[in-house]
């Protein structure tokens, strides 16, 4: 336990250090987030905060992108055996990843909720508990990813390789860039395999539609998020390799395949029986005023005017 | 003999299907300093990890400090410490900062502050990894090996890569630590240095052991014969070096001749005469006591440095 403390402490140091981390955890958020506030929501606070949830969930999203590349770098430059030779232990290695991580990216989350209030005047955040439960478990599951492609790639650059094929289906199917209600029928049907959409959806449902954390659809998010964190933390710690030329086994890619079943299982449930991408669809209608379609039932009572 | 701190018998190891160590047996009595001499490849690396709890061996047995590495590595890694071959620390790791946080991984510390005076990094506290000298990374290796007082240590080619005087250095650092009663095995590839620093050397090649004992047995059992190495100007034809004067042995190496006499100022002279005789001429001549060097030859028939 001491061990994992000091290992916390050591990371947190060593990604302030770092110029690139400061680029991709601050500064890319941030860019995203006014690209969304100040352009695509041209500033109106009803849409700004329905754009929150995407913006938020791209920044917990962003998480294994920096995790995976340090770990992968500690085990090419031979960093991790020597860490090896003392009695340090893989979990404290990948849970002390796991909670710096979250320890650095909570503040740019908070900041985008500030400059959301000072900025854009946003006065109502929604449901502000199932939001930080949702915001954790995100964080948490997607730094964990992080650490599975670390396992499973030899070299940075299969690394940098795999992460993109992840990222560009994550934030494009998932309605972190384009709502999902924007997105053709066959494309929600898609999403609805992915762990991104639960963080996306769940957390639009509890920043725009105030839904606590009872509800049906935050359930079905956290609950998928926290199975899936679970699995993949699990993996990480099976498949964690200290020696630079030791080369990932066989067996983890049926290991790997076993992450995605979860969600092969969610998605097709969700898709037969689920309501998310109507759920989506009336929380994006409820944008362009009620006269042109009826404000869902649950549609929240802002006293912002909409558009 | 007395009381083994380290005990391997017939330890086997594989990669795919390269054998890297091929029944290599030895033991390590407590307060000895043991070097594994070999060349690139020999095994030796690998015979050390396996020690150190860092891979798991394929055959033979093994004990370190009453612990078996393989299934004990959790304590065993208490009780040791290590300097690793083709490791780092993170770049913007301060020295202060590494050895702060190495020490806190252990039930058993050491003060950092007086590793640091030791070592001499005092004015490198505050520097990051990545602006220490080789020699400077390689003193904070052996400084982090001992941050819990570990009674067995381990150095994996300690002075490999680094200039004569920082060499120098580090062999002052390990006398210290000899005086100090400290069980050290080291691994090198510099004669010079198994010489200086080990109680007992075992030579190894292609993953076994072709000799073992102190450097002297080690030299005298190579015939405590004078070695006499020669460049001609043309070569000779095989055989004919050994039928002169006094000569043990001769045999050809890189392009000159080593000839291992027991009566030198003979030999020298018989040398001169055959090669005026066959109007051959001597480009250099060398004549050195017998070194570990000369061992290895014998044994392997190659150079060290191969």
């Amino acid at each position: 336990m001491r061990n994992f403390a000091t290992l916390t402490r050591m990371r947190i140091q060593l990604t302030l250090r770092n110029k690139m981390f400061l680029f991709f955890t601050v500064l890319m958020p941030f860019a995203f987030f006014f690209l969304y506030a100040g352009v695509f929501a041209k500033g109106q606070p009803m849409v700004v905060k329905f754009f929150l949830g995407p913006v938020v969930a791209l920044t917990v999203m962003g998480s294994f992108w920096g995790l995976s590349a340090a770990l992968v770098m500690f085990r090419e430059q031979g960093i991790l055996r020597r860490f090896h030779v003392t009695p340090v232990t893989a979990s404290d290695m990948l849970a002390s990843s796991i909670v710096a991580n979250y320890i650095l990216m909570f503040p740019t989350v908070l900041l985008e909720f500030f400059f959301a209030r000072s900025i854009f005047h946003v006065t109502n955040f929604g449901d502000l508990l199932a939001t930080f439960i949702l915001i954790s478990i995100g964080t948490i599951s997607f730094a964990s990813l992080g650490l599975v492609v670390a396992s499973v790639t030899n070299t940075m650059q299969e690394t940098q390789v795999i992460n993109q094929l992840l990222w560009l289906p994550l934030i494009f199917l998932s309605g972190a860039t384009f709502p999902l209600a924007f997105l053709p029928h066959v494309v929600q049907n898609v999403s609805l395999f992915l762990p991104a959409t639960y963080l996306v959806q769940g957390l639009r449902r509890a920043i725009f539609e105030s839904a606590p954390i009872g509800d049906h659809n935050i359930l079905v998010s956290l609950g998928s998020l926290v199975f899936w964190a679970v699995l993949t933390f699990f993996l990480s710690a099976q498949l964690f390799r200290w020696e630079p030329e030791v080369k990932v086994p066989r067996k983890a890619k049926l290991l790997v395949i076993a992450t995605i079943i979860p969600f092969l299982l969610l998605g097709f449930w969700e898709n037969k029986y689920g309501d998310i991408p109507a759920q989506a669809q009336s929380a994006f209608d409820s944008l362009n005023g009620p006269q042109k379609t009826a404000p869902p039932p649950n549609s929240p009572k802002e006293p912002d005017s909409p558009k | 003999m007395g009381n083994p701190i380290i005990q391997v018998e017939n330890l086997v190891k594989s990669y795919g299907n390269v054998q890297a160590v091929r029944g290599v047996s030895f033991s390590v009595e407590e307060g000895e300093v043991f070097g594994l001499l070999g060349p690139n490849g020999a095994g030796k690396t690998s015979t050390v990890e396996i020690l150190e709890g860092l891979r798991d061996l394929d055959g033979g047995r093994v004990s370190v400090c009453g612990l078996d590495p393989q299934r004990d590595s959790q304590s065993l890694k208490h009780e040791i410490g290590a300097a690793l071959q083709s490791t780092s620390l993170p770049d913007k790791l301060r020295v202060m900062e590494a050895l702060r946080l190495f020490s806190s991984f252990y039930k058993r510390h050491r003060n950092p502050e007086e590793l640091l005076k030791r070592f001499g990094l005092e004015e490198k506290r505050n520097a990051f990894y990545s602006q220490l000298s080789g020699g400077q990374k390689q003193r904070l290796a052996l400084a982090m090996a001992l941050v819990n007082d570990p009674k067995m240590l381990f150095f994996d080619e300690p002075t490999a890569g680094l200039d004569p005087q920082v060499r120098r250095e580090i062999y002052d650092i390990i006398e210290e630590l000899k005086r100090e009663k400290k069980t050290i095995v080291m691994t090198t590839h510099y004669i010079e240095e198994a010489e200086r620093l080990c109680d007992r050397v075992a030579i190894v090649d292609h993953g076994k052991v072709v000799a073992l004992g102190t450097p002297r047995e080690l030299k005298t059992r190579s015939g405590g014969s004078t070695r006499i190495e020669v460049r001609l100007a043309k070569p000779e034809p095989d055989g004919a070096l050994q039928k002169l004067d006094g000569v043990a042995d001769a045999r050809e190496l890189d392009g000159a001749y080593v000839i291992h006499s027991h009566r030198p100022p003979q030999t020298i002279v018989a040398i001169v005469k055959h090669l005026e005789a066959q109007g051959n001429e001597l480009v250099s001549l060398e004549i050195a006591s017998p070194s570990l060097e000369d061992v290895f030859i014998e044994m392997t028939g190659r150079r060290l440095r191969d």
